[in-house]
C-alpha cells in the first residue's frame, strides 16, 4: 500500500511539475528573451540563457515609442478607476445589503442582470454614447464607463450582508446619521472585501483591452495594452526584442503583485465564482 | 417595493414606534442617496446607450451619421437578414463554433485534471502549484498574445526550436490556415484551464470523504470513484465552469487580433472580431445587430446552465 503510494506521488509531481513548466515556462522566456539583442533572439538554435545580456530593447521603449506615456495612462486609468468602484460600490452594496428603501429590489435585479453582460455586446452604442458627449480619446471617456461596476456593488452586498445588523443599530440609536455610519461604522469592517476589490478592480482596468482600443484614438491616449497591439500589428517583420520588453512591461507588475497578494484573489473568485 | 414599508417593523415591538418613524424616511433618503452615483453611471453609459442601440440595429446608421442622429433611415430587420448573406460572418460563426466546441471542453478537461491531482491528499506544495497555474489567467492576454506569436514563430519561437531538437521541422503555426486555429485554441487552453481548475478545486473538497471511504472499502478502484462519485457530485460545478468558460469563449478577440489579424484568410476570424472590424468601418448599425445575435447566444447559453442545474437539485 505505501509503495503504491509512494509511485502515485512520484507520478504526481511528474505530471504537475511539467504542467508548471508548460505554463511558466513561456513568462520565463519572454523575460529572457527581452534581455537579448535581436540578433540572438532570432538566432537559429535558440539559446536559452542570453550569451550577451543587454538592456538596449527596454531603452528603445523609453524612447523611441510612447510607452512612458501609455505606462502612465494605464496608470492613471487604473488608480481613479479603483477609486471611484471603491467608493460608488461599497456605498450602494451597503444600501442593497442593510438599507430599506423603495426601488431597492428593482436595483438589485439591475446589478444581477448586468453582471456578465459583456462588453464585446455594449461597445459599440457604448461608443456612440461618449462619442455624443464628446469624450471620444479623453480620460473621462475612458474611466466613466467603468467608474461603478455591478460587479463590484454585487461583491460588496455579498460581503455586507455578513456584518450584523447589531453593530448599525446601535449606532442609529446613538443618533448617528446615515453617512456617519456608513463612514464610521461600515467601511472600517469591510476590510477584506475593499482589498479584494481593489486588487480585482485594478487588474480589470490594466489589462482592459478592446474599450481603450476604441476610445484612444491617438497615441497620447493609448493605454499599455492597445500600444503593445498595435505597435505589434502594425509590422510585418516584428521587432522581437522590443515588442517583448512591451509585454513584459504589462505582465510583471501584475505578475509581482499577485504573487504576492494571491490569497485575495483565490478568495474573490471563491465567494462570486466570476473573474 | 410597497411590501418594504409592511415588512418593515418586525423587530419594533419593543415600544419604540416613536423614533422609528424618521429613521425609516432617513434609511430611505439614504438609500436613494447611496443609490445615485451607480445609478447615474448605469444610465448613461448601459442603459440608455443599449436601448438606444436596439434602436440602432434597425437603423442604416454610420459613424458619418452620428451628429443627425434623425436623418437614418429606418431598415427593419435588414440588418439582421443581411447576416445571414455576409460570407465573412458565416465564416467568424463557424470559426468561433469551432473555437467553443473545441477548447470549452478540452479546458474543462485539463482544469479537472489538474484539480484532481493537487486535491490528492499526497500532494504537497499546493500553493505553488494554484499560483503558476493561475499565473495566465490574471495576465493580460495581450501581452501573451504577443509572447505566444513568439512563441509560435516558426524560426525563432520556442516550439519549433524544441521540435528542431528533436529533428523535426515544425511547420508555420499561424501561417498556415489550417493550424492557425487550432494554434490559438491550445493557446487558450494554456491561459483558461487555471481559472476552471480553481473552480473545480472548491467543488472538489466540498465531497465528503466518507464517500470515498466507504467505496474503497466496497472494493471500488480510483477510476471507479472517479467515474460515479466524482464526476456525478461535481456535475453542478462542471457544468457552471462549462458556461462560464463558453461565454468567454464565445467572445474570442484579442488573441486573432494580435497573433494572426484574423488570417490566413480568415482562418482565424471570430464573431467579436467581425464587429470590431464592422464598427472600424463605420457601420455601427450593422455591427450593433451582429452583437445583438452573440448576447442572445450567450444569454441562451445562461438560460440553459439554469434549466439543467434547476432541473437536478
Amino acid at each position: 500500500m505505501r509503495r503504491r503510494d509512494l509511485v502515485a506521488r512520484v507520478g504526481l509531481y511528474v505530471v504537475l511539475g511539467a504542467g508548471l513548466l508548460v505554463v511558466v515556462g513561456p513568462f520565463l522566456w519572454a523575460v529572457l528573451s527581452s534581455v537579448k539583442p535581436e540578433a540572438e533572439i532570432r538566432r537559429i538554435p535558440a539559446t536559452w540563457w542570453p550569451e550577451v545580456f543587454t538592456l538596449d530593447n527596454y531603452r528603445e521603449l523609453l524612447s523611441r515609442l510612447d510607452f512612458p506615456q501609455a505606462f502612465a495612462n494605464s496608470a492613471i486609468v487604473a488608480v481613479l478607476t479603483t477609486l471611484g468602484n471603491l467608493a460608488f460600490c461599497s456605498l450602494l452594496g451597503y444600501a442593497l445589503a442593510k438599507l430599506r428603501f423603495p426601488g431597492k429590489r428593482a436595483l438589485f435585479l439591475v446589478v444581477l442582470g448586468t453582471l456578465m453582460v459583456p462588453s464585446m455586446v455594449t461597445f459599440v452604442p457604448q461608443f456612440v454614447m461618449v462619442s455624443n458627449l464628446g469624450l471620444v480619446n479623453s480620460y473621462g471617456g475612458l474611466i466613466l464607463p467603468f467608474l461603478a461596476t455591478p460587479f463590484g456593488v454585487f461583491l460588496m452586498r455579498q460581503y455586507l450582508l455578513s456584518v450584523p445588523d447589531e453593530l448599525i443599530e446601535a449606532a442609529r440609536v446613538d443618533g448617528a446619521g446615515e453617512l456617519r455610519i456608513f463612514a464610521r461604522v461600515v467601511l472600517p469592517l469591510c476590510g477584506p472585501a475593499l482589498a479584494t476589490l481593489t486588487i480585482l478592480t485594478f487588474l480589470a482596468s490594466w489589462n482592459n483591452f478592446l474599450w481603450p482600443l476604441v476610445v484612444a484614438t491617438t497615441e497620447d491616449r493609448y493605454t499599455l495594452p492597445v500600444a503593445l497591439a498595435l505597435y505589434s500589428v502594425g509590422q510585418n517583420r516584428i521587432d522581437y526584442g522590443l515588442v517583448l520588453a512591451g509585454a513584459v512591461a504589462v505582465l510583471l507588475p501584475v505578475v509581482i503583485v499577485f504573487v504576492l497578494l494571491q490569497r485575495h484573489f483565490l478568495r474573490g473568485i471563491a465567494t462570486t465564482g466570476l473573474k | 417595493m410597497a411590501a418594504t414599508t409592511a415588512t418593515a417593523p418586525a423587530k419594533a415591538t419593543s415600544g419604540t414606534a416613536g423614533p422609528r418613524r424618521p429613521y425609516r424616511i432617513r434609511q430611505r433618503l439614504a438609500g436613494w442617496l447611496f443609490a445615485t452615483p451607480f445609478t447615474l453611471l448605469f444610465l448613461l453609459f448601459m442603459a440608455v446607450p443599449v436601448v438606444a442601440s436596439l434602436v440602432m440595429s434597425v437603423t442604416d446608421l454610420r459613424s458619418t451619421d452620428l451628429r443627425t442622429p434623425f436623418a437614418v433611415e429606418f431598415v427593419g430587420v435588414d440588418n439582421y437578414t443581411r447576416l445571414l448573406d455576409d460570407a465573412q460572418f458565416r465564416r467568424a460563426a463557424l470559426n468561433t463554433a469551432i473555437f467553443v466546441v473545441v477548447g470549452v471542453p478540452l479546458t474543462m478537461a485539463v482544469g479537472l485534471a489538474a484539480a484532481s491531482a493537487l486535491n490528492s491528499a499526497l500532494v504537497r506544495f499546493r500553493t505553488l502549484f494554484r499560483v503558476g497555474f493561475y499565473l495566465p489567467v490574471v495576465t493580460s492576454i495581450v501581452a501573451l498574445a504577443v509572447v505566444w506569436r513568439f512563441l509560435l514563430d516558426p524560426e525563432a519561437g520556442l516550439v519549433n526550436n524544441a521540435l528542431r531538437l528533436v529533428g523535426v521541422d515544425g511547420p508555420n503555426w499561424l501561417g498556415d490556415a489550417d493550424l492557425a486555429l487550432p494554434s490559438i485554441i491550445v493557446m487558450a487552453v494554456w491561459r483558461n484551464f487555471g481559472f476552471l481548475m480553481v473552480i473545480f478545486l472548491a467543488g472538489l473538497q466540498a465531497i465528503p470523504a466518507d464517500l470515498y471511504e466507504s467505496s474503497t472499502l466496497d472494493g471500488a478502484g480510483r477510476w471507479a470513484q472517479f467515474r460515479h462519485i466524482t464526476v456525478p457530485l461535481l456535475r453542478p460545478t462542471l457544468l457552471f465552469g462549462g458556461v462560464v468558460t463558453s461565454i468567454g469563449y464565445l467572445q474570442l478577440f484579442e488573441e486573432p487580433l494580435v497573433m494572426t489579424r484574423g488570417g490566413p484568410l480568415d482562418s482565424t476570424l471570430s464573431v467579436s472580431y467581425h464587429i470590431y472590424n464592422q464598427f472600424g468601418f463605420g457601420n455601427y448599425g450593422y455591427a450593433a445587430a451582429v452583437s445583438y445575435v452573440l448576447f442572445a447566444v450567450i444569454v441562451g447559453l445562461s438560460i440553459l446552465q439554469f434549466r439543467l442545474l434547476g432541473s437536478r437539485d
